[in-house]
């Protein structure tokens, strides 16, 4: 029989990860906002922890362990209570926030969160229909029906994000790729933004001019209508308003190009920073990582399933340490870049809510990647889904994946070189 | 156009602070109905009557330079927009009443402002704990602070929250005025927020066109000291 005291092992672990879900949510995705809902940062905790601890269950599970029956009880306690934090707490309080955000529907709240959340449910279960994910005998409410729908989409995230990191990664990092940028360069395109913003403030001070004549004259920015209008309109010049509207056309036109050469420099400088820091030697090392790791990828592209039992165990604990790490950071990134203080709240449960799903379906799909004898327990406790339909879903969509990543890359490094010939 | 003729007002404050609905209401006196991001910086003119009602009235076009992002973002962009704080005239630094962050990162906006003779993602000089007031004591160019999103904040709170701003404003050695950018009523002719923002503006075209010395934009690597009456805050 099993001492409690170590059934009860993983609570200090998931306590752990617990901690450090909510350190990340403070000091790295919060950290320029106020939390001021606190479900929030314990929502985002909670399935930090126990993605994690699905991880753990894995690591366990090849170590050997406590015995199997507490494995297989925690197994399924762990998938439980993902599942409820997935499919019903993180989508109902998605809900809630973006209705919070709506002014009209601020009075019945807790109504059109429900609302939204029924939504959810409806197209989350038609999402079974088109695809062959279960053995027909299955009940309406079992947790392979959950799980399943819930692998498709974590699944499909997952491809997504792999083959564009799988092409983006070494482009990215790799010297070869990148453009060489002088701060001549940077120079000249910052002269030609400052330049720009010159031009915009001439004709913005034309506007400005006119608007307070026009003001002082008692003329309306409306038009004005009647009698006195058409007569006016037959003998005089054209309006300060069509003048001003003209002027604010050629404004729009500028601002626009404003913004395009901001970008552009902050392209460079950014290109300009990566090639500084390729000469260093951290830069070198993780070159290098680049070069093995884009063989890596395109041996996984076009190499179908060989894994040397030896292998699989190594690799299986490197993809799920740089799955998370890697997750983290393409989170936070995309954080920083669309978040404001009205919707960070609603963002960060995105992110929780496809960090769930990703880690859900990692360990669907890392069940290919173990060892024959360790995969029985995978099988059991997640029911009889079609696992093998994953793995080709899996392979189609990354494949897809990759493919336009390259095409989209190989557009957008042909494009960069002729605008700097415009210069 | 000659850099002579110039009178420059940057705006600075994190993303989702409603500087561009400031900017648009003191420029046009209207408020602005679609805000949407700022990328790079946004521009507006507005007209000044320096000494308003006296003989010496004169009018001056003032820039506003609203630069758009967020203090803790990639040093690439940090970079860029270093390139918009050159030859500054005054700096307006905007703050959200509701969010305490934004009023804390003022300090290393107006640092990564006044500072851009070094490197940008260097010297902070101070977190915002032990801040060094000297440094803003001496400081050539015109401070104010405005604090947005005033009507949002319930009536139990205000004082607290004027307490905050009241301390920021003694560290930035400003003046400050808390308003809300959809409603005009808080910068009508006549207010005192309005006198403030006259004064202001009065003071950036005072340092710009009046000062003993002409090449007056330094920052805190350079300490000059300037003996122009008007320079003392009360």
């Amino acid at each position: 029989q099993e001492s409690p005291s170590l059934t009860c092992g993983f609570i200090p672990t998931q306590v752990l990860f617990f901690g450090f879900g909510w350190l990340f949510f403070m000091r790295q995705l919060f950290k320029d906002y106020e939390v001021r809902q606190y479900v929030v940062q314990v929502v985002f905790s909670i399935t930090f922890a126990f993605s994690c601890t699905m991880f753990e269950l894995i690591i366990f599970e090849i170590l050997g362990a406590l015995s199997s029956s507490s494995r297989y009880f925690h197994w399924k306690l762990n998938l439980y209570v993902i599942l409820l934090v997935l499919i019903f707490v993180v989508p109902f309080y998605i809900g809630y926030f973006v209705v919070s955000n709506i002014r009209l529907l601020q009075r019945q709240k807790l109504l059109f969160a429900c609302v939204v959340w029924f939504t959810f449910m409806y197209f989350f279960w038609k999402l079974g229909d088109p695809f062959p994910i279960l053995s027909p005998k299955h009940g309406i409410l079992s947790i392979e029906q959950l799980i399943s729908r819930v692998g498709v989409i974590g699944v499909t995230l997952m491809a997504l994000l792999s083959g564009f990191g799988a092409v983006n990664c070494p482009y990215t990092y790799m010297s070869y790729f990148l453009r060489n940028v002088t701060d001549s360069d940077i120079l000249a395109l910052e002269r030609r933004l400052l330049q720009t913003m010159d031009m915009i403030v001439s004709k913005k001070k034309r506007m400005a001019m006119t608007r307070r004549q026009m003001y002082q004259r008692g003329e309306d920015q409306n038009k004005q209508t009647g009698f006195w209008a058409m007569i006016k309109s037959v003998t005089s010049s054209p309006s300060g308003t069509e003048n001003l509207s003209l002027v604010q056309q050629e404004v729009d036109a500028l601002e626009e190009l404003s913004r395009q050469l901001f970008l552009e420099t902050v392209d460079l400088q950014t290109t300009k920073e990566r090639i500084e820091y390729s000469k260093t030697f951290q830069g070198k090392y993780f070159n290098f990582l680049g070069y093995f790791f884009s063989i890596y990828c395109v041996w996984k592209i076009f190499m179908v399933k060989f894994w040397s039992q030896h292998i699989s165990f190594i690799l299986v604990g490197i993809i799920i340490v740089t799955s998370i790490r890697g997750l983290l950071i393409t989170l936070t990134k995309f954080f920083y870049a669309i978040s404001s203080s009205k919707s960070s709240n609603v963002i960060v449960l995105v992110l929780a809510q496809i960090m769930g799903m990703y880690f859900v379906s990692s360990v669907l799909l890392m069940r290919m990647s173990m060892p024959l004898e360790y995969r029985s327990i995978v099988t059991e406790v997640l029911g009889e889904l079609q696992f093998n339909f994953y793995h080709r879903w899996f392979d189609v969509i990354f494949l897809v994946s990759a493919l336009s990543s390259i095409l989209f890359l190989y557009l957008a490094h042909k494009q960069a070189p002729e605008k700097q010939m415009v210069l | 156009m000659a850099s002579l003729d110039r009178v420059k007002v940057l705006v600075l404050g994190d993303s989702g602070c409603g500087k561009s609905s400031l900017v648009h209401l003191l420029c046009q006196n209207q408020v602005l109905g679609n805000p949407s991001w700022t990328v790079g910086c946004s521009l507006d003119v507005r007209i000044h009557d320096y000494k308003e009602g006296t003989p010496e009235e004169k009018t001056y076009y003032i820039e506003l330079w609203d630069v758009g992002g967020s203090v803790g973002c990639v040093s690439s962009i940090k970079s860029t927009r270093a390139v918009f704080y050159n030859s500054v005239n005054g700096i307006i630094l905007v703050h959200d009443l509701t969010n305490k962050k934004s009023s804390q990162n003022l300090y290393r906006w107006s640092l990564e402002a006044l500072n851009k003779d070094s490197s940008p993602t260097g010297v902070i000089v101070s977190n915002g704990s032990d801040y060094d007031r000297e440094q803003f004591a001496e400081n050539p160019v015109p401070l104010l602070l405005i604090g947005t999103k005033f009507d949002q904040i319930p009536e139990n709170k205000r004082s607290d929250v004027l307490n905050r701003t009241a301390f920021l404003s003694e560290d930035f050695n400003a003046e400050e005025i808390n308003l809300d950018c959809t409603n005009p009523r808080y910068l009508a002719a006549g207010t005192s927020n309005a006198v403030k923002l006259s004064r202001f503006f009065d003071k950036v075209v005072e340092k710009r066109y009046f000062t003993r010395d002409p090449s007056q934009m330094a920052g805190f690597t350079d300490r000059k000291r300037f003996n122009f009456k008007s320079l003392h805050y009360d």
